[in-house]
């Protein structure tokens, strides 16, 4: 049976991890390589390596940093952050990235999203999007909007026309951050995980709101009030009350939620 | 034929994905790997990779390139081959995601696009159900769990030491002799994948 991904996010910073999940037992807490393998013994089922650096200095950092944490790595590793043309992608593939994520820059210009998929496979190309439920609207959910730089910038977009556009222009998953449960621990936005997970055929990522055990298995779920997703971003597990990707998953098998155990 | 250890793993590329993870993957269970488009570095392999993700028609590359008669001389030859996602695809009579483009027709049958009411592509960790005598497979477990990233498969048949069930059971890996192809991703199924590329690269 087909599984649900629990997926481990690295926040990095000029090749040092920022925020998320630490292991105690690890000599360097800030490694993105150590922690990557480090959450893929723990049972994390992909990793995902966001790179938040502004400088110019910090991005020449960062393939090193991508080939230094991929070569421990024997699980699929997604590198997301200012990832704007076909070479920067090209870069982080031959340092052994599997997947890109794209956020504003496919946006900018659609094209981008065909052009890496054209290359290494749709399955390599994950649009990652930030949306925000339009409240005044009559149809908040549905009508949701889609924001680019880091949050900053509104667009127009509905979100759901974006993520199927993304669809056809060929992005192989869907990496979807609610705005409004972000940072909230209060459970994930599954209404508009849900209204985009139906809308494409394409995985969708949930991600943003995550609080506990019981808020991966609502989005993950499959019932009338629940998210539908197929993977869940987890970028800091231990404020979920377990250890591990592995007592994550344990505790989500109980719920129902099928996972990849042992692991 | 090969002293141990001098074993040369040829892994092809023809344009279909990046080969990094994989010849990474074959490096950590002991490989010694050299990537190539040439057809001349084929016909001197010990052992072939073929790996590949995306369209079925890039495929086309190897018969325009002269890599598919290389490697079909090598198999022929009893050279071990291992190939991977597209490059198990390529091992059919072809695939109806790009019918003009033969494939080796080393197994009988075409590759479909799946039939299901679940999500296509077929993207993430499932379950393996093994059949019993598979070199590739030794030492994995009934059930254990492999990466995949895909929308077309070939069935069930005759060579099929293992299946994978979605929208019905479908070959995750294929055996007959020295050829061998898997539909996951071995090099990205953790250390389940590593003991099948232990187990190729061992041959």
């Amino acid at each position: 049976m087909l599984t649900k991904r629990i997926i481990a996010c690295l926040d990095v910073k000029d090749g040092r991890v920022v925020k998320g999940v630490q292991f105690l037992d690890l000599v360097d807490a800030g490694d993105p390589a150590a922690l990557a393998v480090a959450h893929a013994e723990a049972g994390a089922d992909e990793i995902v390596l966001l790179d938040i650096t502004a400088t110019h200095e910090g991005r020449g950092t960062l393939i090193d940093t991508v080939r230094r944490t991929s070569r421990g790595l024997f699980i699929p590793f997604t590198v997301g952050g200012g990832i704007r043309t076909l070479d920067d992608a090209t870069s982080v593939f031959d340092a052994g990235a599997d997947k890109v994520s794209i956020n504003s820059a496919a946006v900018a210009r659609p094209e981008l999203i065909g052009e890496i998929g054209a290359r290494f496979g749709a399955q390599a190309v994950i649009v990652a999007i930030d949306g925000r439920r339009k409240s005044e609207s009559s149809d908040p959910v549905r009508n949701a909007e889609v924001f680019i730089g880091g949050g900053r910038k509104s667009t127009g977009l509905r979100v759901i026309d974006w993520a199927r556009e993304a669809e056809q222009r060929g992005a192989g998953e869907i990496l979807l951050t609610s705005m409004d449960a972000d940072g909230t621990r209060s459970g994930f936005d599954c209404e508009l995980t849900a209204s985009v997970s139906q809308a494409i055929a394409i995985p969708v990522i949930a991600s943003g709101g995550a609080g506990n055990v019981e808020h991966f298995a609502e989005v993950l779920g499959r019932g009338d009030r629940q998210g539908k997703a197929d993977a869940a971003l987890a970028a800091s597990i231990f404020h979920f009350g377990v250890s591990s990707a592995r007592e994550l998953k344990t505790e989500l098998a109980q719920l129902g939620v099928p996972v990849r155990l042992p692991c | 034929m090969n002293t141990p250890g001098s074993s040369k793993i040829v892994v092809v590329d023809y344009r279909a994905g990046n080969p990094t993870s994989v010849v990474k993957a074959l490096r950590a269970v002991g490989g010694d790997v050299e990537v190539t488009d040439k057809p001349e570095t084929v016909e001197s392999a010990s052992m072939i990779v073929l790996p590949g993700v995306g369209h079925f028609a890039a495929t086309r590359f190897l018969e325009e390139r002269g890599l598919a008669a290389a490697i079909r001389s090598r198999i022929t030859q009893g050279v071990p081959f291992l190939g991977i996602c597209v490059g198990l695809q390529w091992l059919f009579e072809g695939s109806t995601e790009a019918p003009e483009v033969a494939g080796a027709g080393v197994f009988a049958g075409c590759c479909e696009r799946f039939v299901t009411d679940e999500k296509v592509p077929h993207v993430g960790w499932n379950s393996l159900s093994i059949r019993f005598g598979s070199r590739l497979m030794k030492g994995v477990e009934e059930g254990a769990y492999v990466y995949y990233t895909h929308s077309y498969r070939a069935s069930k048949q005759n060579d099929t030491v293992a299946i994978t069930e979605y929208g019905g059971a479908f070959a995750a890996a294929v055996e007959a002799g020295n050829v061998m192809g898997v539909q996951f991703h071995p090099e990205k199924s953790g250390t389940v994948g590593l003991t099948i590329l232990k187990n190729f690269v061992a041959m």
